[in-house]
């Protein structure tokens, strides 16, 4: 059904560029954070639509489920009733989003002249059958050092977050 | 019946079947869990429970059903009234959503994911934002305090029961459902006999995943009122509440699939057979059992006091009759059919075991406190739960380059793990005196 | 089948639109969020090519980055936790002062 995996793609792609916009123009914080949820969600569709499970499964379970979480609590613990009657945009804006545009036009145009070099047909089922061995396997062969190197930055990161968020007495 | 169904939408009719009948019973069976705690609770309290609406109880959850539909829905003053509706829906739905994994029987699943148990821990970490945002959106300290304390216990105990079914991982070598049963049937023995620190892992995880006693503290009554859902009344009170308990039956799902064996018959590779025909003695248990509880409730009807509940156990009585002889007659039908009728009448039975712990363990333990719950959560069960996935993973590396048998691997490890367990037990400091906040 | 370059305008699209998030808006928070956004535009793209070319090895990059993504976003927000205890502010205009 090559029809509904197009289709798909399609979806996902519409929902997670809405939901990115609504992002980052909501006044409410926690509508934001939502918004980033619901984006992710749909880029997690995303994967699972290349046929990259594994990929869909740790995008769902760490970032929805792990880093959004922690988003959502410090946007709990800091009491922002306050900020959302302010000014939401600063003063740059203007020559900001004017920039941001123009790299983004850059970048479509170089994408645009190198399209006929990305013709090659996509191999179909190539990574799809057992997704999981295939990356456990390279994980433990080929990137054994950065999955080391990944984890002492994780431990970093954890030792750094508790010393930042302790109060101090 | 393949000729009636055009060809493009052939694969899905049965999915959406499928779908179709968890989405309808699973509602009723969250009531009548509800009726069955209840009854339970009772029971362990030496007294009987509903007993009036319908005879023995047994309409009580229609009843609670209709006055919950029939509540005034009441959404609080500067409620955040977008998230207010879309808590509990994200709550109920990713309850429910799960199920898409989970396989029944033999036959009944509705998609066989090659990734379905992981499927199944990433839905249910997508339950924690019905909690969070309905606290948040109640616009009350006690409930986004509740929510906060629900959603970190929650997170806490997910890794401690992820790590749990990692060390049985180990051993299925496969993640899809149906492979994990399949391996328990090749191997011959449950899992939760083969690695029981795991099956203890994931029980204690699993029963704080359901913010279930004694790990209640963000919703028991006498604590934060409700926790995150004391401002939903009504409707919205009953999604939340038909998600807690579709996780409940989820998590026993899982348990049973991954460590008791899914929907294989206890003492499976016990194959004699009655002489002369093909049938195997233990095969004739499901019709045996159910018998013997009509047998019971054939007992205990005369000495029912009110005319309607003689009527009602006799009733039961001749379902359960009816319901064993199907299971009789099955045995004679082909292969496929006899496997799919047993298997999902195991895999009922052991998840109804596996709930009724549950229940006792709510009845039997007092409440944690909250700081007592974070510190078993990441002091105990996280240290033992990564011992025990290396003890199961040294276990297998005695079986592969020594050749030893499965069992005698497993029980230097396991033993081993015994020991961590003990010694993590005694290392914490009394937990008694309450210590200052920061403890600085 | 989809074309490559559809994946990589989606990940323009969405890498564009973090960069505004960052740029405009004066909310901490909100600029964290947004850099996740950038990273997952990131991620889709490597993920396109991973499957153009057939190799896990895009697929392996994007579990780091995820990774890579959760420390930073633990550790950044610690940081705004601190400073909002001390400042009561979490807008980027009013952290301008070091020290008084």
């Amino acid at each position: 059904m090559h029809a509904l995996n197009d289709i798909l793609f399609y979806f996902f792609a519409a929902l997670a560029v809405a939901s990115a916009i609504l992002m980052v123009t909501r006044r409410n914080i926690v509508h934001s954070a939502v918004f980033l949820i619901t984006t992710l969600l749909a880029t997690a569709g995303i994967f699972l639509q290349l046929q990259a499970e594994f990929l869909f499964i740790v995008q769902v379970i760490l970032y929805v489920g792990g880093i959004m979480v922690l988003f959502v609590f410090v946007i709990m613990l800091v009491n922002l009733d306050v900020s959302m009657r302010l000014v939401q945009f600063n003063r740059q804006r203007f020559v900001a989003g004017a920039l941001s545009l123009v790299l983004g036009a850059q970048i479509f145009f170089a994408i645009w002249a190198g399209r006929s070099a990305l013709r090659l047909p996509e191999m179909a089922a190539n990574i799809a059958p057992r997704n999981t061995e295939a990356i456990g396997d390279a994980l433990f062969s080929r990137f054994m050092l950065p999955f080391e190197i990944a984890s002492i930055l994780l431990l970093v990161a954890m030792i750094g977050a508790v010393v930042m968020a302790k109060r101090r007495a | 019946m393949g000729h009636l169904i055009p060809q493009s939408i052939q694969p899905y009719v049965l999915p959406v079947l499928y779908a179709v009948v968890i989405v309808l019973v699973l509602p009723l069976l969250a009531g009548y869990i509800v009726l069955m705690e209840r009854k339970v609770m009772a029971d362990m309290q030496a007294r009987l429970g509903p007993m009036r609406v319908g005879p023995h109880g047994l309409l009580q959850p229609i009843a609670d059903a209709v006055k919950l539909l029939l509540k005034e829905d009441i959404i609080p003053a500067d409620a955040d009234r977008l998230m207010f509706w879309l808590a509990p829906l994200v709550s109920v739905t990713m309850a429910l959503l799960a199920y898409s994994a989970l396989a029944i029987g033999p036959a009944f699943q509705i998609a066989d994911l090659d990734i379905g148990l992981l499927f199944i821990l990433a839905i249910s970490s997508l339950g924690i934002y019905g909690i969070v945002l309905g606290g948040w959106a109640s616009n009350s300290h006690y409930s986004l305090l509740g929510a906060l304390r629900s959603a970190a216990q929650l997170v806490s105990y997910e890794t401690a029961a992820g790590l749990g079914l990692v060390s049985v991982l180990l051993l299925a070598g496969s993640l899809s459902m149906k492979e994990i049963v399949q391996a328990q049937l090749d191997q011959g023995v449950w899992f939760i006999f083969a690695v029981p620190f795991g099956f203890f892992i994931y029980m204690v995880g699993s029963i704080a995943e359901t913010n279930r006693a004694p790990f209640d503290l963000p919703e028991a009554e006498s604590e934060l009122v409700a926790g995150y859902m004391t401002e939903y009344s009504g409707f919205r009170w009953s999604l939340y509440f038909l998600a807690e308990y579709a996780n409940m039956v989820l998590v026993a799902g899982i348990a049973t699939t991954v460590f008791l064996g899914g929907w294989l018959r206890p003492l499976t590779s016990f194959h004699e057979h009655f002489p002369g025909t093909s049938i195997e003695w233990l095969d004739a248990l499901p019709a045996l059992l159910t018998l013997g509880v009509a047998l019971y409730c054939m007992k205990l009807a005369p000495k029912q006091p009110v005319k309607i509940q003689k009527f009602v156990m006799l009733g039961v009585a001749g379902l359960c009759f009816v319901v064993a002889f199907s299971l009789m007659a099955a045995l004679f039908a082909p292969a496929g059919v006899m496997q799919g009728i047993h298997g999902a009448f195991w895999f009922m039975a052991k998840v109804f075991s596996y709930l009724y712990a549950f229940l006792w363990f709510r009845f039997t333990f007092p409440r944690y406190r909250f700081d007592q719950l974070m510190r078993l959560g990441w002091r105990f069960l996280i240290p033992l739960a990564l011992v025990n996935v290396i003890a199961v993973g040294i276990a297998i590396v005695f079986r592969q380059q020594w050749g030893w048998s499965p069992t005698v691997s497993l029980i230097p490890t396991t033993l081993a793990t015994l020991g961590v367990a003990i010694w993590l037990a005694n290392d914490d400091p009394p937990i008694a005196a309450v210590q200052t906040a920061d403890g600085e | 089948m989809i074309p490559v370059d559809h994946y990589l305008f989606l990940s323009l699209a969405l890498f564009t639109i973090g960069v505004i998030g960052v740029l405009t808006r004066r909310n901490v928070i909100i600029m964290l969020m947004s850099i996740e956004l950038i990273l997952n535009a990131v991620n889709i793209n490597l993920m396109a090519f991973s499957r153009m070319w057939g190799s896990v090895d895009g697929q392996v990059f994007a579990i780091f980055i995820i990774t890579d993504a959760a420390a930073e976003a633990a550790v950044g927000l610690g940081i705004i936790l601190a400073f909002f205890r001390n400042r009561e502010t979490v807008l980027a205009d009013e952290m301008d002062i070091l020290k008084w």
